[in-house]
């Protein structure tokens, strides 16, 4: 990733509002991106009602990283879809820059449209090449085609897939195919990008490579950005807040700053007070069990 | 050295001549054994009575062209009722539950069965021929559809829930590109009941048609005919095939059908 192909996607206001300036994300910015008040889920199924999520209050900052952690069936996905409008809350209010994501039972269209989401399974359409699937929000957006392509084209450069716009999802590889489903969510410019897993189906290395791309992305692209992940490393790694989820039913058990300067390198997890912070993570988790 | 991917693209116009050589040897072993030449004439017999059919202009111009037609006007009819049908069931669940057993029903009668009925409804002209072959196309297609129109990928449902798409840009950028693999999995077996179809109607009544031919060359005894009858029988079976994977390969260039380069 270049560090000008970063630079394609900010959009010209935010850049003169921010005055090109850099900070670290959690400074003194109060003002919040999305925010659950009092948010409760139940299940309901033959075999009983299942609560998926209890009581959750989270308040998560503009351009804040905040990674959510926990074990499998903590929530933590329920608690993106929610985030995210692809669920709805059985009780309590999601708010998206300070106005409800719901009213009257439907998704207010145009703060949906400032979230950009990545699923666990990258989901490009296969009937679409790369840089149609990078293209189609802009598309229902009613953006002319040349100009969509010609967007889309940019955010391959800035993902690594330059060379691919033509290709099929088929043709790419599980990495290859997450990156064009980030660029797809990218092209909107939404603002805050909601991540479920989305390298979990990768290895080990290539997971550390698109960590680090995703980290650079985030700052460039001045978005917030909330990931859910298994990893307790990966959370402590990315994130400037880790919020760890407890499950059954799923409550968020802690939540802890981690202010390591950005960029972060793959070094700074041998630092003491970063194995410290995953030690009682670790411990937090183990205690449920 | 070419390659091993080479090799399989190649394969089948290796591999098809040397087949047809085996089956005509074998064929001409068993006449030369003793095998009478009424019930299996000779592979050289076979060839002149084709060449001799495909001299009178009546078998093009008549029976032939009233068999493709019968085929494709019977295959368009499924094909558009069967999309029709099977989308309605496939959205509408309570409908679909409510007719099942009913279709179900109509999908086990041998619908060859039906075909002296629709001889006496429709009289013995191409109509009744063509109806046959479109019911014996509708229900591969309909029931593909059906199968296709539920089988959208959740996850596919919530990018486009994510991306605010309404109605009709979800059926466009979604639903229709999804079905359109099932629609033409039941394309390919329509098109080639579609053709039984046709030619059982013309086995049972009038007097046009290369079923009809058949009937007729079998009146006659006439082995060296009825084979070659039945060549020209396959040969417009594997055109109306190829015409329709054709189709596919140009509609659905993604798909892994298309893209295994599978021969027709």
């Amino acid at each position: 990733m270049t560090q000008q192909g970063l630079k394609t996607i900010r959009t010209p206001e935010i850049v003169a509002e921010r005055g090109g300036e850099q900070s670290s994300a959690h400074a003194s910015e109060a003002e919040t991106a999305l925010e659950l008040v009092g948010v409760s889920k139940e299940f309901h199924s033959r075999s009983g009602s299942v609560v998926a999520l209890k009581d959750i209050d989270l308040a998560i900052r503009r351009r804040e990283f905040v990674a959510l952690v926990g074990r499998s069936g903590c929530g933590k996905t329920t608690m993106l879809r929610i985030l995210a409008g692809l669920t709805h809350p059985s009780r309590g209010h999601v708010l998206a820059g300070g106005r409800p994501l719901w009213r009257d039972g439907a998704r207010d269209p145009e703060t949906v449209g400032r979230l950009g989401i990545v699923f666990q399974d990258a989901h490009l359409f296969p009937w679409y090449s790369v840089e149609e699937n990078i293209a189609l929000p802009l598309k229902l957006r009613g953006v002319p085609k040349a100009e969509r392509l010609a967007r889309a084209r940019e955010l391959c450069a800035l993902v690594g897939l330059s060379g691919f716009e033509r290709s099929y999802p088929r043709e790419l590889s599980g990495g290859m195919r997450q990156r064009a489903a980030i660029a797809r969510a990218l092209s909107y410019q939404p603002g805050v990008l909601l991540m479920d897993e989305p390298f979990g189906a990768l290895d080990a290395l290539t997971r550390e490579k698109m960590n680090l791309e995703l980290q650079s992305l985030a700052t460039a692209s001045e978005s917030t950005v909330v990931l859910v992940t298994h990893s307790i490393r990966e959370a402590v790694f990315l994130a400037d807040r880790a919020v760890l989820l407890s499950p059954r039913p799923g409550r968020i058990r802690s939540i802890t700053e981690v202010d390591f300067p950005r960029p972060r390198q793959l070094d700074v997890e041998a630092e003491p007070r970063f194995q410290e912070i995953v030690r009682t993570l670790r411990r937090q988790l183990d205690e449920e069990t | 050295m070419p390659s091993r991917e080479q090799l399989m693209k190649y394969l089948p116009w290796i591999s098809t001549p040397v087949l047809i050589a085996v089956v005509l040897g074998l064929w001409n072993l068993a006449v030369s054994l003793g095998v009478s030449q009424y019930t299996l004439p000779p592979p050289g017999e076979v060839w002149s009575a084709l060449l001799d059919l495909m001299r009178r202009p009546d078998v093009w111009t008549v029976h032939m062209r009233t068999t493709l037609v019968e085929a494709v006007a019977g295959f368009g009819i499924g094909l558009f009722s069967g999309v029709i049908v099977g989308a309605v069931l496939g959205r509408v669940v309570w409908l679909e539950r409510a007719v099942r057993p009913m279709v179900v029903a109509l999908q086990v009668i041998p619908k060859v069965a039906l075909v002296p009925l629709f001889v006496i409804w429709f009289g013995f002209g191409m109509t009744s021929k063509v109806i046959i072959a479109a019911i014996l196309a509708f229900f591969p297609i309909m029931l593909n559809v059906l199968l296709g129109v539920r089988s959208v990928d959740p996850g596919h449902r919530d990018v486009m829930r994510s991306l605010n798409a309404g109605r009709w840009q979800t059926f466009w950028a979604l639903e229709f590109h999804s079905t359109l693999p099932y629609v033409f999995a039941g394309m390919e077996v329509g098109i080639v009941f579609a053709v039984i179809g046709a030619i059982v109607g013309e086995y049972l009544g009038g007097n046009e048609g290369l079923g009809y031919l058949v009937v007729e060359t079998l009146n006659a005894l006439n082995a060296p005919d009825l084979f070659a009858v039945i060549i020209l029988l396959a040969v417009l079976g594997y055109v109306l095939f190829f015409a329709v994977n054709v189709a596919k390969r140009l509609m659905i260039p993604w798909h892994e059908s298309v893209a295994l380069k599978d021969i027709a």
